[in-house]
Formats: structure tokens, C-alpha cells, sequence
């Protein structure tokens, strides 16, 4: 277990040096935050009405900023190798690695969702859901798009390969999560949205890294 | 600990060119392999496939009857081109965490800082390193966490004669422990070595 705590310091670290950190994620709301009201126009009703969708979109899209270099750089510069060879399966390393890149970046991003939200006028009552739902929809991105990650390894043009796959997996959580808080600003029963929301992460979770270890396998052979 | 590496009848392509076939080794405690052969031959290939890195076509790589994942995980040191260093990483961070990943503790770690002449250059980031520095720190991953089989691609290519003659002395050192080695070399390794060459 110390040599996983171990992974996870190191991978939440370097995550943080490629694109995480709470500045990277304030930095990025607050450009939506600003850019927003001058594209769509500055009626509070209209900023209101589509904030926590705004808020959605943008973590999905800061989950890519990272996410082409999750695994490309440990695979470029021989790490990957050496992360094979240890006593801790590569399902789990890939896994620690995911959860790395979600603690320097998902959770950061997850804080600022619910502070973007309101300051697009957005209900602050709708401010706890927006919170929860980006630290669990933050999950699903980083496995799910770790998929895209180890599957783009060694692709010329990596980048955009792991955002061309990584998009279709980001749609269900984002209409699971952004219905869930349409729902519930309207009024109506959110749940289900939630649940469903919470079954994705957890597949993700569980079969991800499955995939992210035959892919790295896949890559280094 | 792993007493024998024993290959047989090995096969191995890379993009559906055959590198070489029918490809035998045996290697026992104590004993080096120095891998020969022109650029592109299958040297770094073969020390992959040992690894488990790379899948063979066909053949047999054993570890004296250890089994192969468990030996894989536990008893292999493996030094490829890539150092596995990250630039903006210290020496000291980066050395820490690969001896505790690969079973190492702190004092195996200062012992092989001592013997690398490495202790001046931990608190630099791997940016600043020269090539043959950076080489230095990932020799010392070998001597911080003692591993039977040593997998040894073009390992002294970055370092000066001096560094050479020091390494070949703790390799050396590691045959004398029961250690085994297996070199890519375009030079000549500065340990007596069974040599394999590879040819296509």
C-alpha cells in the first residue's frame, strides 16, 4: 500500500506541473466566466438559465488540457517501462495514475464549478449539486479519458487522437450531470440524472483502467 | 532469488520483419551475456522481451523455474535507452521514488549515491544534468534496490572512461553476489561476458 501512496504523490505531482493546480483551474473558469456574458450577452436571465451547463462543459474540457500527456511522457521518457516492472499490477498503476491526475486537476476544477456557476448569476442553492456532481463527473473524465490517453501512446498528433476519442466518452457524464442540474434548478426530480451519473463514474472507474493497461501493454510491445 | 535465466528457440518480429529466430541462451548466477549485433538487429528487443515488454513469436524465456510475472515484478533491473527520468523532477526525488518502487530502502540508496558520485547532484533538477550524469542516477537505481538480473541497454555509451571502468566494477560486484547480466553493448562490456551476437 505504501508503494501505491507512493505512485499517488508522484502522479498528483507531475499532474500538477502539467496542467492541474487550482490557478490552472481558476484561471480557466474565470476566462469562461468572462468570455461568456460577451458571446451570449449580458441578460442575467439568460447567463443564469445556462451556467451550471456552462460550468459542465468547461470541466470537461479542462480535464483535456492534461489528459494527452497522462501517460505519453512516462511512455516517451522510458518511466512506463519501469512502472511495468514492479510488483503492483499496471490496471492499478494505471488507476493511481488516473486518480492522480483527478486530484490535481478534476478537484480543483470541481471547486471552482460551483463558484463560476453563481458568478454567471446561477442559483447559489444549486451550488452543493454543482460541487458533488463535478467532483464525481471529474472522476469520470480522468478514466474515462485515460482511455483516450494510453489508447492515442505513440499516435503522431497524440493530442487531438486522445480528444477525438476522449469527446464521445465525456457525453454521457456531461447529460447525466448537467440534466441532473437542469432538473433540479427547474425544480424537477434530479436523481436519476445523479444516479445515472454516479454508475458511469463507477464503471469508469472499475473497467477503465482495464482498457488503459492492455493499451499501454499494447503500445510498449 | 532467481538462479538462471534460460531462453530457447526465440523468435521476434517488430512491424511483420522477422528479427531473428531460433535464438538460445542460457545464463546461471554469476554469469554476463554482452548482446552484439548491428543497429537494428533486435538487441534492445530482445532485452524488452525478457522484460515482458515486447511479446515473442515464438520460443521460451524461463527464470530458473520462478515464475516468469513474479520474476518479472521482482528480480529485474532493466536500463534502456530512455533514462525514465522526469526534467523537472530533482535527482533526489526521482532516485527515492524508483529505489522505493523497486524494493529498495534509504540506506541501499545512500550506498549507491556514495558509489555513483551522485550526492552533489540531487538537488538538481534532471534538466540541468549532462547525459552522462543523468546515467549515473539511473545506474544507481541498480545499486539502491538489489535486483538479481541486470537487462543493460547500451549502458556505458554516456559515460567517460573513468565512469566506464567504475561501472565495470560494480558489475563485477553484482556476478560476485550471484547477480546475472544482460548488455546490449557496441563496446566492449569491462566484465568477462559470454557474447551473443544477433544477426537477422
Amino acid at each position: 500500500m505504501s508503494l501505491a501512496w507512493e505512485l499517488l504523490k508522484r502522479e498528483t505531482a507531475l499532474a500538477w506541473g502539467r496542467g492541474g493546480g487550482p490557478l490552472v483551474s481558476a484561471g480557466f473558469y474565470l476566462g469562461v466566466a468572462t468570455l461568456l456574458p460577451l458571446a451570449a450577452g449580458p441578460e442575467p436571465a439568460r447567463l443564469a438559465a445556462v451556467a451550471p451547463g456552462v460550468a459542465w462543459v468547461t470541466l470537461a474540457l479542462a480535464t483535456l488540457l492534461g489528459l494527452d500527456r497522462l501517460f505519453e511522457r512516462d511512455y516517451e521518457d522510458g518511466a512506463l517501462d519501469l512502472l511495468t516492472l514492479s510488483p503492483l499490477p499496471l490496471e492499478f498503476v494505471c488507476a493511481l495514475k488516473c486518480l492522480g491526475q483527478w486530484l490535481a486537476t478534476g478537484l480543483p476544477l470541481a471547486l471552482a464549478a460551483p463558484i463560476t456557476e453563481i458568478a454567471l448569476g446561477g442559483s447559489p442553492a444549486l451550488a452543493p449539486l454543482v460541487l458533488i456532481s463535478a467532483m464525481i463527473g471529474g472522476l469520470a473524465f480522468a478514466f474515462a479519458g485515460g482511455i483516450g490517453a494510453a489508447l492515442s501512446l505513440g499516435a503522431r498528433r497524440g493530442g487531438l487522437l486522445t480528444a477525438v476519442i476522449v469527446l464521445p466518452l465525456f457525453t454521457p457524464p456531461v447529460i447525466f450531470g448537467g440534466g441532473a442540474l437542469d432538473a433540479f434548478a427547474s425544480g424537477l426530480p434530479w436523481g436519476a440524472g445523479f444516479v445515472l451519473l454516479c454508475a458511469y463514474a463507477t464503471a469508469a472507474i472499475a473497467l477503465g483502467p482495464l482498457a488503459m493497461a492492455a493499451a499501454c501493454r499494447n503500445a510498449l510491445s | 532469488m532467481m538462479s538462471a535465466l534460460e531462453i530457447k528457440e526465440l523468435a521476434i518480429s517488430r512491424g511483420g520483419r522477422p528479427l531473428f529466430q531460433g535464438l538460445n541462451l542460457n545464463l546461471g548466477a554469476g554469469q554476463a551475456c554482452a548482446l552484439t549485433g548491428r543497429n537494428g538487429s533486435g538487441k534492445t528487443s530482445l532485452l524488452r522481451a525478457i522484460a515482458g515488454l515486447l511479446s515473442v513469436d515464438t520460443g521460451e524465456i524461463a527464470f530458473g523455474g520462478q515464475d516468469s510475472d513474479q520474476a518479472r515484478r521482482t528480480e529485474i533491473h532493466l536500463v534502456g535507452h530512455a533514462d525514465g527520468l522526469k526534467s523537472g523532477q530533482t535527482a533526489r526525488d526521482e532516485l527515492a521514488f524508483w529505489t522505493r518502487w523497486t524494493g529498495g530502502n534509504p540506506s541501499s540508496m545512500d550506498s549507491a549515491i556514495d558509489r555513483l558520485d551522485i550526492r552533489r547532484l540531487l538537488d538538481l533538477e534532471i534538466r540541468r544534468l549532462s547525459a552522462g550524469q543523468k546515467r549515473r542516477l539511473a545506474l544507481a537505481r541498480l545499486l539502491a534496490a538489489p535486483r538479481t538480473l541486470w537487462l543493460l541497454d547500451e549502458p556505458l555509451s554516456p559515460l567517460d572512461s573513468v565512469w566506464r571502468t567504475r561501472f565495470g566494477e560494480m558489475m563485477g560486484d553484482h556476478l560476485r553476489s550471484g547477480g546475472m547480466i544482460v548488455a546490449a553493448i557496441h563496446d566492449p562490456l569491462p566484465i568477462p561476458a559470454q557474447v551473443l551476437e544477433i544477426n537477422p
